[in-house]
C-alpha cells in the first residue's frame, strides 16, 4: 500500500472561548479512505486543517508515519487539501494551476508537461487544460483542484467537504470518480462531509463526531447497523427511538417497557440489568408494514393508522400513528410492482412487526 | 421614438471641463508656441525658442533628477503600502484602520510638510531627541536633500496607494494562500506568486496616484529639499514667477504632461499575459536545456 497512516492523539483545540476539539484521537492506516462525519460546527474542518498544517493544536499530538508534524508549516508535509472552495488560482490556466507545486519545486518544464497531462487524464480534463478556472463548470473545477493536490504525489489527501457546491446529481457522479481514484493512486484519503450518505457510500471507515468529540469509530455497516448513541443513531439515516425500562432480561434478549409503545423485544449484546433505562432504536426498513398481523417468535408487532405515506419511486415512506398516539418511520421497497400487492395508503390500519434481533440499544442509564 | 437627454445631464461636466481643464491647457500649449515677452508675458509671434531651450543640460539634468526620485518614492510608497492594506483588509477593526488612514487628510498640505521641518530640523524633535539620547551635540543635518524629499513625498502619498490596494485585497481569498502554502509554496512564495497577479488592477491604481503627482511635486522639494533636489515642478514655477519666461514653463509643463501620459498609457497598455509569459519561459528553459544537452 502506498499513502501514509495518520494518527491524532488526544488533540484538542479552541479558538476564543470556543473549543473546537475536545481530546480526539482518531488512527488512519495507510491507504485508507476515512471520513470525518459530523454537523456544522462538529470540529471535523478543525481536525483536516490541524493535519494539514493551517493550525496548531493547543495540546496532543499529530504524526504522519509515526513522525511528528507538529510545527512543520504546510508546505513542509507530505498531504495536500482539495478545498471546499476549490481555491484555483484565478490568474492561471487549468495547466498553470496543477503545474504550481511543480514550477515551485522547479521541475524541468518537459516533466511538468508529462505531469500535469497524466494528471489531467486522471481526472478526464485534459482538453481544457488552456481554459482559466473561470471558464470552468463546478464539477470541473472541483477536479482541477483533485488533480492539483495529487500532482505532488502526497501520501495523503485531505478533502474538506469537495463536493458541497455541486447539484445532488453531479456530486454521486463525483463521488465515484473520487473513489475510483482512490483506487487508483492507492493513498490515504481523509474526506470530510457532513452528508452520511456520502461518507458510508465510498468510506472504508468512519470517524462520526459531534461538538468537538469523536463519538463513534467503525466501518459504514458497524456505524449504520450499530450506533454507538442516541446522536449517531440520529444522524446517520433515519431512526426510529425507543425509550424504556428494562423489566426482564434472559440472555441477551431484554424485555423493555418503552414510553408511548407498550413492552418491546430487544435482542441485544449489551450488558443491561434490569431496571435500567435504555433507549433503544430501529430502522425504519427494517420493520415490516402489513394489513394482516404477522406473528413469530422474538417479533415485535404494533398496530397504528397511517399518518403520512410519501412516495418517492423506489419506496414509499410511511409515517405510522401507532395506538399510543407516538409516530413510527417505515420505508416500504417497491420491489415486484407487477405482482400486484396492494398499496398502503392513507388512513389504512397496519401491523408493524420488526425482529427483536435488528433492534439496537444505544443508550443505557443506570436505574 | 424616444429623444435621448443624456447630452442636458452630461452638460455640466463638459462646460466644467472645458473651462478648468481643457481651456488652461490650451492657453499653455499656445503659450509654450510664443515668443517671452521683455517682462514676462508674452509676444503674440509663433516661436519654437522655449521648445529649443529645452535642450539645456541643467534643465535635463533636473528632469533627469524628477525622474527618478518620482521612481524611487513610489516604488518605495507602493512596498510600505502593500503591507499595510495587506493588514487593514485582515484586520477585524478595518473602519478604524481606514479611518487612521485617511486622518492626516485633515490637516493642510502644507501645514503638514512644516511638521516635517518641525520633526527634521536641526533644532527640531529628531535632533533634540537624538541629543537627550547622547548622540552628537551639534545635532545631523536631516533636511534639504534628497533623501528628505523622497521620505515627505513618500509620507505624503502613502495614502493614496493604500486605499486602492487596502480595496483589492479586501476582495482577494485569502484561502488561496493557504492552497499555495498547502502545494509547497512558502509563505514569500505564496505572496509573490499568488497574491500579487490577483491584486494586480489595484497595484496599477496605486501606482498612478503616487507617481503622477510625485512627478509633479512642487511644494515638498521647495520646503524640504535644497538646491540640489530641485524637481520639475519647481524650475517651471521659478520660470513663471522669478526668471518671468512664460512659454519656457509653458513648455516645460507641456512636456512632463506629454511624460507622464505617455508613461501611463504604455503601463495600461502593458496588459499583463501570464500564459504567454509562462510559455515563453517554457521555451527559454527548453532552449536552456537542449542547448545543455
Amino acid at each position: 500500500m502506498k499513502g501514509s497512516d495518520v494518527a491524532v492523539s488526544n488533540v484538542s483545540k479552541s479558538f476564543g472561548s470556543f473549543a473546537a476539539l475536545k481530546d480526539v484521537s482518531v488512527s488512519i492506516n495507510k491507504g485508507e479512505f476515512y471520513s470525518l462525519l459530523g454537523p456544522s460546527g462538529c470540529g471535523k474542518t478543525t481536525l483536516l486543517r490541524l493535519i494539514a498544517g493551517f493550525e496548531d493544536p493547543d495540546r496532543g499530538q499529530i504524526t504522519i508515519d509515526g513522525a511528528d508534524v507538529l510545527g512543520l508549516p504546510p508546505d513542509k508535509r507530505h498531504c495536500n487539501t482539495v478545498f471546499q472552495s476549490y481555491a484555483l488560482f484565478p490568474h492561471l490556466s487549468v495547466f498553470e494551476n496543477v503545474a504550481f507545486p511543480l514550477r515551485i519545486r522547479k521541475v524541468p518544464s518537459r516533466l511538468i508537461k508529462e505531469l500535469v497531462f497524466k494528471h489531467l487524464e486522471l481526472v478526464q480534463l485534459e482538453a481544457h487544460a488552456d481554459k482559466k478556472p473561470s471558464q470552468l463548470s463546478g464539477g470541473q473545477k472541483q477536479r482541477v483542484a483533485i488533480a492539483r493536490a495529487l500532482i505532488n504525489e502526497p501520501s495523503v489527501l485531505l478533502l474538506d467537504e469537495p463536493l458541497s457546491a455541486l447539484d445532488a446529481k453531479l456530486r454521486q457522479h463525483m463521488l465515484m470518480e473520487l473513489d475510483a481514484i482512490h483506487d487508483k493512486v492507492g493513498i490515504t484519503f481523509i474526506y470530510v462531509t457532513h452528508d452520511q450518505q456520502e461518507a458510508l457510500s465510498v468510506s472504508d471507515r468512519i470517524a462520526v463526531m459531534n461538538a468537538g468529540k469523536v463519538l463513534q469509530i467503525g466501518s459504514p455497516q458497524q456505524i449504520y447497523e450499530n450506533p454507538a448513541s442516541e446522536f449517531v443513531a440520529r444522524f446517520i439515516g433515519e431512526a426510529n427511538l425507543f425509550t424504556g425500562v428494562v423489566t426482564r432480561r434472559e440472555g441477551s434478549l431484554n424485555l423493555v417497557d418503552t414510553d408511548g409503545f407498550g413492552p418491546l423485544l430487544v435482542d441485544d449484546e449489551t450488558e443491561v440489568a434490569v431496571g435500567d433505562r435504555i433507549v433503544a432504536t430501529i430502522r425504519p426498513e427494517k420493520i415490516r408494514i402489513s394489513t394482516e398481523r404477522l406473528e413469530g417468535p422474538n417479533i415485535n408487532v404494533l398496530h397504528g393508522v397511517v399518518h403520512e405515506p410519501v412516495y418517492s419511486g423506489f419506496q414509499t415512506k410511511y409515517i405510522i400513528r401507532a395506538d399510543s398516539g407516538s409516530l413510527l418511520t417505515v420505508f416500504r421497497q417497491h420491489a415486484n410492482w407487477s405482482e400486484g400487492i396492494p398499496d398502503i395508503e392513507w388512513k389504512d390500519e397496519v401491523f408493524l412487526s420488526f425482529s427483536a434481533r435488528d433492534m439496537v440499544i444505544v443508550e443505557r442509564n443506570p436505574g | 421614438m424616444k429623444r435621448n437627454y443624456g447630452f442636458a445631464y452630461a452638460a455640466p461636466q463638459a462646460l466644467w471641463l472645458t473651462v478648468f481643464f481643457a481651456a488652461p491647457i490650451l492657453i499653455i500649449i499656445v503659450y509654450s508656441f510664443l515668443k517671452k515677452g521683455l517682462y514676462g508675458g508674452v509676444e503674440p509671434q509663433f516661436s519654437l525658442e522655449a521648445y529649443s531651450a529645452l535642450a539645456n543640460p541643467t534643465l535635463l539634468a533636473v528632469a533627469f533628477r524628477t525622474l527618478w526620485v518620482s521612481v524611487a518614492a513610489t516604488v518605495l510608497t507602493i512596498l510600505i503600502a502593500l503591507p499595510c492594506g495587506y493588514s487593514i483588509a485582515r484586520a477585524r477593526n478595518q473602519a478604524v484602520r481606514l479611518f487612521l488612514v485617511i486622518v492626516p487628510f485633515w490637516t493642510n498640505f502644507l501645514v503638514r510638510i512644516y511638521a516635517w521641518i518641525a520633526i527634521l530640523g536641526n533644532e527640531g524633535f529628531l535632533n533634540h531627541a537624538l541629543r537627550f539620547l547622547g548622540f552628537r551635540a551639534e545635532g545631523y543635518q536631516f533636511l534639504y536633500n534628497q533623501g528628505a524629499v523622497i521620505l515627505v513625498l513618500i509620507y505624503m502619498y502613502l495614502p493614496y496607494a493604500i486605499l486602492p490596494l487596502f480595496s483589492t485585497i479586501d476582495k482577494f481569498d485569502f484561502s488561496l494562500l493557504e492552497a499555495a502554502r498547502d502545494l509547497g509554496a512558502s509563505r514569500m512564495q505564496s505572496y509573490v506568486r499568488v497574491m500579487l497577479p490577483n491584486i494586480k488592477p489595484g497595484i496599477f491604481t496605486a501606482v498612478l496616484f503616487t507617481f503622477i503627482p510625485i512627478f509633479g511635486a512642487y511644494a515638498v522639494p521647495l520646503l524640504i529639499g535644497g538646491k540640489d533636489s530641485y524637481m520639475l515642478g519647481n524650475v517651471i514655477a521659478d520660470q513663471v514667477t522669478k526668471t518671468r519666461n512664460w512659454p519656457l514653463a509653458s513648455s516645460i509643463s507641456m512636456t512632463v504632461t506629454l511624460i507622464t501620459a505617455i508613461l501611463v498609457f504604455l503601463f495600461a497598455l502593458r496588459k499583463p499575459k501570464e500564459q504567454k509569459l509562462v510559455r515563453d519561459q517554457e521555451a527559454l528553459s527548453q532552449s536552456v536545456s537542449g542547448g545543455a544537452a
